[in-house]
């Protein structure tokens, strides 16, 4: 014991070196569900935007939806790793790889969304050549890209010290490319003291660059709905309502990856209740903060009841009653009845929760996009059941699943080439970190 | 300087092409100065009737309606919009039975399958109380334009002459001026249509045509008739003469059989602006449904029952047709 607390790496190296059977199951799993989207998209190719359900009036569906959903989770790793990182909280240690792999690999995903809504994939360049910087959709371009530049640099900074442990551990039983990739990688990292300040001093920069980059990237997203005319959209609460539930999201997303990775790598060592409890108190925050933006946001519709935010309060109400339900009361409540109260506050209970505010939050932008697309200003006049209610056809669905076995299968595989909890620093034989207890 | 001269220049290859053929007489380019192969097509019929055109010498000419070839400037010329005027449209919604021979013309005139229409016919109810009445509504060519401001790549733009256009060969298809158009103007290319190989003339964003399947289109005021001196395809093919088509600076509308001075025809009818308060500034005004020519009823008259279902939540029809 007194050996593994001295090198955690001994102790993560397995995870590194070898692949169980059903480690690799997995990845097939995953890979064929990933085959079933490329198979979608091609068919989404090659006959035109027809295969999918949308039309003239919900030109926006799905995609849309996820594409928010992913941006969302990125926030998870921005704000919470950014924050806890520039407020030394003691506990962050064994969480914050999680949270960045989390933030990175979302952010990867989330845009591919929104490229699966552009008719002309052959033109996607212009938006370089020919941009137009009053358009949001320019400003998106730019902060997302930004973003994952940031976000990037973040991440390769607080794996710096573990990649030149990685290089340094002799025993690790790895092929060679890998020891050299960690060589390559590690820049020469050997943790003298000026190499630690100067990290120190990059991270934290860095740390406060990524939230502010990530409210940016949110808000800029949610100015895309807002600055319509559409009822329901134009909104000025939405940039920081977008923020808020982005970070909600990510907060949950983050439960649910440290209760997958104690499990498989059994990190119950590391990984205990208290961080469940501390994630799950951001979790609470965050949901009475999301409560609080829905209510005020749909406050305002519903008591001025302008004539078309009627009809679209009465559209949620009827047609999407338990989207709503879900993702406005079941996923504000639960939190605060979970986390809020003591004995409740287990493990599973708080995973559980976390998972109801995944579900709830996706559902949450579903009934913001396509209710509002279903109510424009001239009612949708047409015999065609298909041009009036929005349904998401079998294309949209198995990009929507190979969307989230891209981030499992991401996930996983990052998780093969650094360990998923930082192993320097994790017993505060770092100068300027603390260690867990 | 004319119009016809503007897009003169951009249909010297389409003539020169056209002369290398050999196919027009030679009594045509001896008295139009050769502009006027930038209008015929040789391979049509003559339907005997004549058009008046403006040559690139400033003389007005005739030419036979059925000859008549529409112009297809370039893209870049489409930016430009013809100089000098402001064009404007009056729908009197007191006159509408809904024929939907502005549909059918328009859908004819650009190429266009049954699911997209560029003027589209709704039965709009204002309140419980008022009366109902059949709305066609083209595109406003609002002179605050959101689609214009949200497109990311420039492909929606606004003329001089008022004109809001589309080119589709820039279009990337994000759909985002659809949403951002509150009328629901736009409609989108979802596959590739049949129809859209019906037009073998090169693309002009002037004409919307041919369609390209991924990206918006709309209703585009059809500049390549005005320039021949007509006016909208929806505008001439309606029996009632609902729609009126004109220029704010000359002050006049017409529907092609009534002409009439548009301040005063607004000012007298008490013509408005759908939703004047989204600040779109639209440069189509309606005309109130009064004096109505017409029953509502009548709109259904000898409709498929595909039109006849498309009303069927309005609340006219959940009131009148149980």
């Amino acid at each position: 014991m007194e050996l593994l607390r001295k090198d955690p790496l001994r102790e993560f190296a397995p995870q590194l070196e070898r692949t169980s059977i059903q480690g690799y199951l997995w990845i097939v799993f995953l890979l064929a569900v990933i085959g079933l989207g490329i198979y979608a998209f091609f068919s989404q190719v090659f006959y035109g935007h027809e295969v999918t359900g949308m039309r003239d009036n919900v030109v926006w569906g799905v995609y849309i939806v996820n594409f928010i959903f992913f941006m969302g989770i990125s926030y998870a790793g921005a704000l919470i790793s950014g924050t806890l990182h520039l407020f030394k909280t003691a506990w962050r240690k064994p969480i914050i790889r999680m949270a960045e792999f989390i933030t990175i690999i979302a952010l990867l995903i989330g845009p591919c969304f929104i490229l699966l809504c552009i008719g002309r994939l052959d033109k996607l360049h212009y938006l370089v050549i020919f941009g137009r910087i009053q358009s949001p959709i320019t400003w998106d371009v730019i902060a997302i890209s930004t973003d994952i530049f940031g976000c990037f640099i973040f991440l390769y900074l607080s794996v710096l010290r573990d990649l030149a442990k990685l290089r340094d551990y002799e025993l690790l039983q790895l092929p060679n490319w890998r020891k050299k990739l960690y060589k390559l990688l590690a820049l020469g990292y050997t943790g003298t003291p000026e190499q630690k300040q100067r990290l120190n001093r990059a991270s934290d920069i860095m740390a406060a660059m990524v939230i502010a980059i990530a409210i940016i990237v949110y808000s800029v997203l949610a100015w895309i709905f807002s600055v319509t005319l559409q009822p329901g959209w134009h909104s000025t609460i939405f940039g920081p309502y977008f923020v808020i539930a982005a970070v909600y999201s990510g907060s949950a997303v983050l439960i649910l990856c440290m209760w997958l990775f104690r499990r498989i790598y059994h990190l119950e060592e590391y990984i205990t209740k208290k961080h469940f409890v501390a994630v799950g108190v951001i979790m609470l925050v965050l949901a009475a903060f999301f409560g609080y933006f829905t209510f005020s946001d749909y406050l305002t519709k519903w008591y001025g009841s302008e004539k078309n935010d009627e009809m679209l309060i009465q559209l949620l109400f009827k047609e999407f009653y338990w989207p709503f339900i879900i993702s406005n009361y079941i996923g504000v409540l639960l939190p605060l009845i979970v986390v809020g109260i003591a004995k409740f506050r287990t493990i599973t209970n708080i995973t559980i929760t976390a998972v109801v505010v995944i579900i709830a939050l996706w559902l949450n932008r579903y009934i913001i996009v396509v209710p509002t697309l279903e109510s424009p200003y001239l009612p949708i006049q047409d015999s065609r059941p298909e041009w009036l209610n929005y349904t998401a056809t079998w294309v949209e669905w198995s990009l929507t699943a190979a969307g989230v076995a891209v981030f499992a299968l991401l996930f996983t595989l990052a998780s093969k080439f650094i360990t998923i909890v930082p192993v320097s620093g994790l017993h505060g034989e770092e100068q300027n970190e603390e260690a867990i207890v | 300087m004319t119009v016809e001269d503007e897009f003169n220049k951009d249909q010297k290859n389409s003539r020169r092409q056209f002369l290398k053929k050999g196919l027009i007489a030679g009594a045509g380019v001896a008295a139009g100065g050769g502009l006027i192969a930038a209008f015929v097509d040789a391979t049509a019929t003559e339907t005997g009737e004549k058009v008046k055109v403006l040559t690139t010498e400033g003389e007005i000419m005739e030419v036979d309606r059925g000859l008549l070839k529409l112009p297809r400037v370039s893209t870049e010329e489409s930016h430009k919009g013809i100089p000098g005027r402001k064009f404007v449209m009056v729908i009197d919604l007191g006159k509408c039975k809904n024929a939907r021979k502005c549909v059918e013309a328009c859908q004819k005139g650009h190429h266009l399958p049954k699911s997209q229409e560029f003027i589209k016919v709704y039965l709009l109810q204002d309140s419980e109380k008022t009366s109902p009445y059949w709305f066609p509504k083209p595109c406003f060519h609002c002179d605050n334009p959101l689609c214009v401001s949200v497109c990311p790549v420039g492909a929606t733009y606004k003329r001089t002459d008022g004109i809001v256009l589309i080119d589709n060969e820039r279009c990337i298809g994000c759909k985002f001026c659809m949403t951002g158009c509150p009328y629901s103007t736009r409609v989108f290319a979802w596959k590739h249509y049949p129809e859209f190989d019906e037009d073998k003339e090169p693309y002009s964003p002037e004409a919307s045509s041919p369609g390209k399947e991924g990206t918006v289109s709309k209703c585009d005021f059809c500049p390549d008739l005005i320039r021949v001196g007509k006016i909208p395809y929806c505008a001439s093919a309606c029996p009632m003469g609902v729609i009126y088509f004109g220029d704010v600076d000359e002050d006049t509308v017409t529907n092609g059989t009534e002409t009439f001075q548009f301040s005063k025809l607004i000012s007298d009818r008490a013509g408005y602006r759908y939703l004047e308060t989204l600040g779109t500034r639209p440069c189509v005004y309606y005309l109130p449904p009064v004096e109505r020519q017409f029953e509502v009823e009548r709109g259904f008259a000898d409709m498929d029952q595909e039109i006849i279902d498309r009303y069927k939540d309005t609340p006219y029809s959940k009131k009148n047709k149980p």
